[in-house]
């Protein structure tokens, strides 16, 4: 195993040296409408937070090429297990945005019916996209017990976790990379260093001289990618899951990439990150490489781009006024869903808060904001 | 019907379950070819193979977790930790993740699952092979809590919980894995869960108890007849979600009450009962109701004895409650 420079495949000017590209016109456009899609919604939900709509949003901007490329090496038979910072993978296969939107404004129609805050999505059509929770690193063991499942009947699913740097310092990046390599589960683990942990850079999160290299003590191999480079993070991730299908085992990926904007809508990054660092990025933009990439292939002008946005843009406020204007979940949807039948307490529970609302009225919408 | 020990009767539950699913799966720390550092999974991977029974990397963290997957990926995963006192490593993964999946998900995904795991004192075990945690579990919506003591509900109990579409806690009593014998139906049958068991009935006292300490209890109340107190013991085998109604109709019987349980008092499962009590049927009661249960101090080794509730302790508090 060698880890060498970040693999990069097409360059800052967009081109790619000869690079066999293996995915056709259109599905090019697709990724790249994806990347287009993920910043409209995160555009759109930023607005959306700062007029007090919604609660809370995670910001994406500069990862994008990450999670598109990653997702575009997946099947629709894989599952995929996600951070918060990842849901282009579930637009590029096919999740709507306005399903999304519901789970922003924890409308009934959220598959989480209001339950979870805003980003943490659930889907099972058309991948598995699984449910989000907030506790970090939780997700990586259960991705490789998915896993065991696909190996034990023999499918040639694979699944893939991903996260960030600060989740690599979690119990369930041990457990969870210590029992796939013993087990040779087909995981593929996406580490998506984007150098900060909310506001704890690299440096404090490990001594190691790259993510990647702790795959070695664990017996797999280990792989840098320039994660802002859609089709190096395809290659990379595509491998990996080419060798988890083959039985192979699992791989740990390290995408290099930045995050541009806050943790989320309620973090302000001028307090932990050098503006020069944010500058020195921002000339490595993901999207405006694959523009660089398309345009070398005559399929984009900045007319095309501008069109595009404008469409994504129209989608995710189609999503937002859909979405705003589907109701709060009932009452009872407080209750249901804690088990599979309800049970008499839960039951009980519910009729008296019913009861005491019909009695008293409801209860009014606290003005609470997160975080305080 | 064959005689079985409860140890013994786990794991006859094991093979049945296995016999009968193939997606039933059974993992953890020592419980291959080993069988588990108390036999339980004896046999199991020489008749189901290493994939289907085996042992994991030493991280109750990775066995849940992976559990977790498993579940919500259509297999049936049985999870031994091999001491409940070592479960605390994966509680973030029963707590937050595996009795939250269902809700946070709207029931696309969830965890039929269950973790299997020795518990309580009496074994010289210390501090930390002696514990009884069902509270910090009892407190988590989601969760099942189930305690069996007697080898026919251990088998009928561990059936009914691998068959349960939500994540079951089974906590087994390891005093009394080989300390109780009893008849154990052969073959599959379910004891459901949410139900309670009548040890005994009686019309002065009415004692509620679960795992190790029924025999405690019986042995009181048979002490108790002798001075002429009539015990009712209820065991409550699945303690969440409890048979509230069953526990109310109970102690509105006698109009006395005692609680035992081997763990802290404090927070301890006999609050809750004594507080459902007071808020629904304080009316019926004839006496302060009493609890005997371990002490708030962590669990001794060598003094063991004297920290578990006992026959002794159990009869005082029944004398206690009946002459009130």
């Amino acid at each position: 195993m060698t880890i060498a420079e970040p693999l990069q495949v097409i360059a800052q000017d967009g081109s790619t040296a000869g690079f066999q590209v293996d995915l056709s016109n259109d599905a090019l456009l697709h990724c790249y409408r994806t990347m287009l899609l993920v910043r409209a919604f995160d555009d759109v939900c930023l607005k959306l937070q700062r007029s007090g709509r919604i609660g809370f949003s995670i910001p994406n901007k500069g990862v994008e090429a990450c999670q598109v490329g990653a997702a575009s090496a997946l099947e629709k038979t894989d599952w995929i297990f996600p951070s918060y910072r990842d849901f282009g993978m579930a637009l590029y296969h096919g999740v709507k945005p306005v399903e999304m939107m519901h789970n922003m404004f924890g409308n009934d129609r959220d598959s989480a019916r209001g339950r979870q805050m805003p980003v943490h999505f659930s889907f099972v059509q058309p991948i598995h996209f699984v449910s989000i929770s907030s506790p970090i690193g939780t997700h990586i063991p259960q991705a490789v017990g998915a896993a065991y499942a696909m190996k034990l009947r023999g499918e040639k699913q694979v699944c893939l976790a991903s996260f960030g740097d600060g989740g690599t310092s979690s119990l369930g990046f041990h457990s969870g990379l210590n029992f796939a390599a013993v087990w040779k589960a087909p995981v593929v683990f996406l580490c998506q260093n984007n150098g900060y942990a909310i506001s704890c850079p690299s440096e404090e999160q490990t001594a190691s001289e790259s993510y990647a290299v702790k795959a070695k003590a664990y017996g797999m191999p280990g792989v840098i990618v320039d994660g802002n480079d859609l089709l190096a993070m395809r290659k990379v991730v595509k491998e990996a899951c080419d060798r988890a299908r083959a039985g192979g085992g699992p791989t740990l990926v390290e995408a290099k990439t930045f995050r541009m904007g806050g943790h989320s809508t309620s973090d302000d990054p001028t307090r932990y990150v050098p503006k020069e660092l944010v500058e020195s990025w921002a000339k490595k933009d993901p999207v405006a490489r694959f523009e660089r990439f398309l345009a070398s292939r005559k399929l984009w002008t900045p007319e095309k781009g501008a069109l595009l946005a404008e469409d994504c843009t129209r989608e995710i406020t189609a999503a937002v006024g859909e979405a705003e204007a589907t109701p709060a979940p009932v009452l009872e949807s407080i209750f249901s869903d804690v088990y599979a039948t309800l049970p008499p307490h839960l039951r009980r529970q519910g009729q008296a808060a019913f009861d005491l609302a019909a009695r008293v009225g409801d209860a009014a919408a606290g003005g609470g904001k997160f975080p305080l | 019907m064959p005689t079985l020990t409860l140890v013994q009767a786990v794991n006859d539950a094991l093979k049945t379950a296995m016999r009968r699913d193939p997606t039933v799966i059974h993992f953890g720390e020592d419980v291959g070819p080993k069988g588990g550092v108390f036999l339980a999974s004896d046999g199991l991977t020489k008749e189901f193979g290493k994939a289907r029974n085996f042992d994991t990397p030493l991280s109750e963290d990775g066995i849940i977790g992976t559990a977790i997957g498993m579940a919500m990926n259509g297999l049936k995963p049985v999870a031994e930790i091999q001491f409940q006192d070592f479960i605390f490593p994966a509680f973030d993964q029963i707590v937050s993740e595996a009795a939250k999946l269902r809700y946070r998900s709207g029931g696309q995904y969830t965890a039929p699952m269950v973790i299997r795991t020795p518990y309580g004192g009496g074994i010289r075990g210390g501090l930390y092979h002696s514990q009884s945690g069902e509270a910090y579990f009892c407190h988590t919506p989601g969760l099942k809590v189930v305690v069996p003591s007697t080898p026919e509900d251990a088998k009928g109990l561990l059936l009914a919980s691998i068959e349960d579409p939500d994540p079951v806690l089974f906590l087994e009593p390891k005093a009394l894995y080989r300390q109780v014998k009893g008849e154990v139906p052969e073959g599959f049958y379910t004891t459901p869960l949410s139900t309670l068991r009548t040890v005994r009935t009686g019309k002065d006292v009415t004692v509620f108890c679960y795992g190790a300490m029924v025999p405690v209890c019986s042995k009181a109340a048979e002490q108790a007849a002798e001075k002429g107190i009539d015990c009712l013991i209820v065991d409550l085998r699945t303690l969440l979600p409890l048979d509230e109604e069953g526990v109310l109709e109970a102690a509105r019987q006698t109009g006395r009450v005692v609680i035992v349980h081997e763990a802290p008092r404090f927070c301890g499962f006999g609050a809750e009962i004594s507080a459902m009590i007071a808020e629904n049927i304080i009316e019926y009661m004839e006496a302060p109701v009493a609890r005997v249960t371990g002490f708030d101090t962590p669990f001794p080794n060598t003094l063991e004895h004297h920290y578990m509730p006992d026959a002794r302790r159990v009869l005082d508090a029944i004398e206690h409650v009946a002459k009130f």
